[in-house]
């Protein structure tokens, strides 16, 4: 608890405490509103203080005001213990709100807690000095002992160790890293000491990225808090000029009727009890909390969601494009053959993988991973990469084109079909027909099950859109039951075909991507979303909704927290609404009093702060 | 050009009012207030000063709602 509140709490016990004592004190006239102003002003000097400043400065909606109205019209009419009753449950009210979401912003907070305080460096004699990461270069080394946050993101050059990477996927086994693995700033160092080499300074890690994605969330606000800013803004005025027109109107027109002379004291009450209930707390406080509590809970499970409105899009998504490679495959291709060379095979691989040592696709690294030694990249010279086709390149003095069968017409050379599938890397060396390598993907164990619980989700059509040749798309998407596919598409085809379906559906389409050649795609779709972007910036900066780590069944995950949210934001909007309404009928009747309009207004706040922080628990969606 | 500054306000109607009291300044083109974040987001005109812009922000927050205050 902050002073505040707890100089709050204090004034509450204080006066709660003085009208229990006066009730059973037999008090009459003068004296006992005496006795009763005491534990009233304790509770409620300040608002009665900002109620006078309010109406200098031209708010006459301010709450304070009608909460100082309503209670000192209470007194006025004889209703002492109505008067100050009102005025402290008010302020129990107000209390919890703001403990309630202090403690909801805690909690949120310290899930994110990722922030490293220091970095290791290793001095002269191996003795260790604590540095802030801010201060490291680039190319440092770095020690992390176990226990500790890594600082910045690198590459580990020595020592082996498992990772807790908790708090930035929601991944709960560990990873095990050893000798040249990239680890990323954010994980928990758990067994072994390891000396990293930065990659990167402290602002572009990935730890200070997400922190100040998560914390500078995009302030547009989503449609039900446009929508119950609005609410609010008219709620207060119109409810009090409803309270007025009630304390005027009916006695009048009654005495009209009657002859008898108006009975404005019971009007007035009834009119008092409806600026009790005018107070638009509950409805403004419970849409964004929802919000902040859903965001909040994916951020726990590994889904970033970068504001409420993506938040909320996201419960409404129709169409889902999914890029293949690294969204549904494993993105680990793996040399599976050589075809009609006319080389040894390890020759051809050779000029292949120098060609690409430069790239960091991963057709270049399994081609890598099949040569297998070291590359001496002072044999390649004059490369050049053709976007969405291949590469070309000169080793060791030779010519070399590399790249799919749109290269080779390109380059009008006469290419032989592969009958297997996967992808086909044409390789032609000094403008001859070399054969092809044959590399083959894996599809993510568990993408089918994830394409089948969209569909479970209310997503009613799938696409995935590919570079690859038809024959892989079409037996990948088949395997995963994916409606339709587009395949042999340049990195430019996708935004167009992207910007078609969105023409074509007026339901929300998001557009599924790994960041690698795809953030203008990610950008352009109503909701981008980044999968596994851990370490890639542009994934990061051009998607809505980021997943930490790589595995389709988080999207279904992703939606399932949205509308588990939108639910929760629907309850308290209705909640909340309904049962101020209701409370305005029967306090217009005489049915209810000063008492329940502020057990309802209190309670209807406690009621929606709870709810909107069950948004927060998103472990078994 | 826009800047993101910290806040402090004790309810979220409070909040709207500050929303409401910023967007109103000379010199704002708009304004946001995420309670839930304690933060604003401010849209300035172009050519604005916004420390001379955000000093008239925090008079006019000030004035909807005593208790809150803009960091600066």
């Amino acid at each position: 608890m902050t002073r505040k509140q707890k100089k709050g709490l204090f004034r509450i016990c204080l006066s709660a405490i003085l009208l229990i004592i006066l009730a059973f004190l037999p008090l009459e006239g003068m004296r006992k509103l005496i006795c009763y102003l005491v534990p009233y002003l304790i509770i409620g000097y300040d608002v009665l203080i900002k109620a006078v400043k309010g109406l200098f400065r031209g708010h006459p909606f301010d709450e304070n005001f009608l909460m100082a109205v309503a209670t000192v019209g209470a007194t006025v009419l004889g209703e002492y213990t109505e008067g100050a009753a009102v005025m402290l449950l008010y302020q129990i009210g107000e209390l919890f709100q703001s403990y309630a979401v202090g403690k909801s912003r805690k909690s949120i907070g310290s899930l994110m807690d990722i922030r490293p305080d220091y970095a290791n460096t290793e001095g002269p004699d191996g003795q260790l000095i604590r540095v802030s990461p801010a201060e490291l270069e680039p190319g440092t080394i770095i020690v992390v002992q176990p226990g500790e946050k890594v600082p910045l993101d690198g590459v580990v050059v020595s020592g082996t160790t498992s990772a807790d990477t908790h708090a930035l996927t929601g991944e709960s086994v560990p990873r095990n890293l050893r000798e040249g693995d990239e680890i990323v700033s954010g994980f928990i160092n758990l067994s072994g000491v390891v000396k990293i080499r930065t990659t990167c300074s402290f602002e572009e890690s990935t730890a200070s990225k997400i922190l100040d994605m998560v914390e500078n969330a995009s302030s547009k606000k989503s449609k039900s808090e446009a929508f119950i800013t609005r609410f609010a803004r008219v709620y207060t005025p119109a409810v009090c000029t409803a309270a007025l027109i009630l304390a005027v109107v009916p006695p009048i027109i009654s005495s009209l009727i009657s002859g008898l002379s108006p009975d404005f004291g019971k009007w007035i009450y009834r009119a008092l009890t409806f600026l009790v209930i005018s107070c638009p707390c509950a409805l403004v406080i419970s849409v964004p909390l929802s919000f902040f509590a859903g965001i909040g809970g994916g951020s726990k499970a590994g889904v970033l969601i970068k504001g409420s409105n993506y938040l909320e899009a996201l419960s409404d998504i129709k169409t889902v494009v999914f890029d293949k490679t690294g969204t549904m495959t494993c993105g680990v291709f793996e040399v599976s053959g050589v075809h009609h060379s006319t080389l040894e095979n390890s020759k051809i691989i050779e000029y292949a993988a120098l060609a690409e040592s430069y790239s960091g696709h991963p057709i270049s690294k399994s081609l890598q991973k099949a040569y297998g030694k070291p590359l001496d990249k002072s044999r390649v010279a004059n490369v050049s990469e053709i976007g969405g086709r291949g590469i070309t390149a000169e080793v060791d003095g030779v010519s070399v084109a590399l790249g799919n069968k749109g290269l080779m017409e390109e380059l009008k050379i006469p290419c032989l079909d592969c009958h297997c599938v996967g992808t086909v890397v044409h390789v032609a060396i000094d403008g001859e027909y070399a054969g092809h390598i044959l590399i083959s993907d894996i599809i993510k164990p568990d993408a089918e099950a994830a394409v089948r619980q969209l569909k479970a989700c209310g997503v009613t059509k799938t696409v995935m859109l590919t570079g690859d040749r038809r024959e892989v798309a079409e037996k990948v998407s088949a395997q995963l039951g994916i409606d339709t596919v587009y395949s042999e598409l340049l990195p430019g085809d996708k935004v167009m075909k992207v910007e078609e379906l969105l023409e074509n559906s007026k339901n929300k389409l998001a557009f599924v991507g790994d960041g690698i050649n795809d953030a203008p795609v990610l950008a352009r779709a109503d909701i981008g979303i980044a999968m596994g972007a851990l370490g890639s910036d542009a994934a990061i900066e051009a998607a809505d909704v980021v997943l930490m780590d790589d595995s389709p069944m988080k999207i279904v995950k992703a939606i399932r927290i949205s509308k588990k949210c939108i639910r929760i934001v629907k309850e308290n909007i209705a909640g909340a609404i309904g049962i101020k309404l209701i409370c305005l009928v029967l306090g217009a009747l005489g049915i209810a009093g000063m008492w329940l309009a502020i057990f309802a207004d209190v309670g209807v706040m406690i009621i929606a702060v709870l709810n909107a922080i069950r948004a927060l628990s998103v472990k078994n969606l | 050009m826009e800047k993101i500054y910290k806040i402090d306000v004790d309810c979220a109607n409070c909040a709207l009012k500050m929303e409401d009291a910023a967007r109103k300044t000379d010199g704002v083109k708009n304004a946001a207030v995420n309670f839930m974040a304690l933060k604003m987001t401010v849209d300035f005109e172009d050519g604005a000063d916004p420390d001379m812009v955000m000093n008239k922000v925090r008079k006019n927050c000030r004035r909807a709602d005593d208790d809150c205050e803009v960091y600066i």
